[in-house]
């Protein structure tokens, strides 16, 4: 539910708002991608399309980490969590989402040893309090906790904690934009550059999109005043025919990014040549893995890993959903055989997947109390 | 009780992808990267390893993610955080990461 009073500054978005009509004017159409899975959750979370005018296209990108792994990478872990005295440990996260012989909930039900925690240093505080067991903490996301990994895995080696090990499925985001860009049936105009990866990273790694790609890139906090706001930014580049990167969400991402978090990613990971990516397919160069240095405490390198391929079943159009070719609802098997409930392609998995945030909100867009109304 | 509210398809964030705003309460003495923080009344400890440039001293406010501070922010911007989170659903699940951290819910 939607209620006026909900937002800080009413006055101002209903100001924004009008600002974005008269920009967006009535001529062209504007497709604009949201990189990260918090802007796609809250843009529904707050109806934010329904104060856009219909000429600006949001479309849900790639930014939700839970969605874009592979489901093989998923069989792969659980297949290391079933060696002796190994306890699986992840974020919650995790949880629900499904390997081809259930999820890690569903396995602890059936006896595997399996830890919800809510930060890496407390699975390496799991391994200091079972010294006759291993952790393996199923590490996940782009460069916001990836650093957090990096640190963990640095603090594991300088205490000598032998009982440990990551199984990395990092990625960047840096790469997943540039292989929408690069397909053909590409049609963004415009970015909203993710709020918390950009902490670590600063605005830097953007400019290929702004000189190269000439697209306009914004990145933005996630309050519904930052997201207009940012709308208005891409507008004013988009109709003065410029391409540039700017911050909107300077009051917590600086430019340069977060050096500490950046030196600790280096220490401990490298680039994989290449990655798959749930809806998007094999990547180069999109992923971390663990470097030799760390290699004690690398999962891949210490057990045997299957390397599991599950590939998406055809009829699942996530991969055009991705790209923006296509809306959630125009996929065959959307609200059908692939819910939220059963989720059959990357979308739905988490509620930051385009296609489970559509789900669980646009069809009840009815019974809203409309944000329209002060706009 | 661990799992639930975990259900993807509730409405609520990615909980990875929560930045929690927590205030620096104490350092610890032995070791400057292991900080006593308060978000909303719970205190737990967090690590400041990735704010080392920062120079953090108790007072400042953070931004939380999986237990790490990730950046200094202002209190004003500590409550907005907040006031982002109640909007978009998710101060449950904050809270729910705040007290898991340290292991003492669950496990």
């Amino acid at each position: 539910m939607r209620f006026v009073d909900e937002f800080r500054e009413p006055e101002l978005i209903s100001k924004t708002a009008d600002e974005i009509r008269r920009l967006a004017g009535t001529e062209r159409h504007y497709r604009m991608m949201e990189v990260c899975g918090g802007h796609t959750h809250a843009i529904y979370r707050f109806g934010l399309k329904d104060i856009l005018p219909d000429n600006i296209e949001l479309i849900h990108g790639p930014g939700c980490p839970v969605c874009v792994l592979p489901m093989g990478r998923i069989d792969d872990g659980l297949a290391i969590a079933q060696e002796p005295d190994v306890i699986f440990a992840a974020f919650g996260d995790m949880m629900r989402v499904p390997g081809t012989q259930g999820s890690p909930l569903e396995l602890k039900a059936r006896g595997m040893d399996v830890r919800i925690v809510y930060s890496p240093s407390d699975a390496l505080k799991l391994a200091r309090l079972n010294p006759d067991k291993h952790i393996m903490f199923f590490a996940i996301g782009f460069e916001t906790t990836a650093p957090s990994t990096a640190l963990t895995m640095m603090r594991a080696k300088a205490e000598g904690v032998r009982n440990f090990s990551v199984f990395c499925n990092h990625v960047t985001i840096i790469p997943a934009i540039r292989a929408i860009l690069d397909s053909p049936d590409m049609r963004l105009d415009a970015f909203i550059g993710p709020g918390h990866v950009s902490t670590v990273i600063g605005c830097r790694p953007y400019e290929w999109i702004a000189q190269n790609e000439r697209k306009p890139i914004v990145v933005s906090g996630f309050e519904p005043l930052d997201m207009l706001q940012s709308i208005v930014m891409l507008l004013r580049q988009l109709k003065a025919g410029e391409a540039k990167v700017e911050n909107q969400y300077k009051r917590v991402v600086p430019w340069e990014g977060n050096r500490a978090a950046l030196k600790a990613m280096a220490e401990v990971f490298q680039l994989r040549p290449y990655f798959e990516w749930r809806g998007l397919g094999f990547i180069s160069q999109s992923a971390l893995r663990i470097n030799d240095k760390y290699a004690e405490w690398d999962a891949e390198q210490r057990f045997s890993v299957p390397g599991i391929r599950v590939t998406d079943p055809k009829a699942a159009q996530c991969g055009e959903v991705l790209k923006g070719v296509l809306k959630p609802h125009q996929c065959k098997l959307f609200g059908r055989e692939c819910t939220p409930e059963h989720p059959i392609g990357a979308l739905m998995v988490s509620s930051e997947g385009s296609c489970a945030a559509y789900y669980n909100y646009e069809h009840r867009k009815a019974a809203m109390v409309g944000l329209g109304s002060i706009a | 009780m661990d799992g639930e509210n975990t259900n993807h398809d509730l409405p609520g964030g990615c909980r990875m992808c929560l930045a929690i705003p927590g205030k620096i309460i104490e350092i610890s003495i032995d070791n400057q990267d292991s900080a006593l923080v308060d978000v909303v009344g719970v205190r737990r400890k967090i690590d400041l390893g990735l704010l080392q440039d920062d120079k953090l001293v108790p007072g400042d406010w953070v931004l939380i993610h999986v237990g790490f501070a990730m950046s200094k922010i202002s209190e004003q911007d500590a409550a907005d955080q907040m006031s982002t989170l109640r909007m978009l659903g998710e101060i449950d699940g904050a809270m729910q990461e705040v007290q898991g951290y340290g292991l003492e819910d669950i496990n």
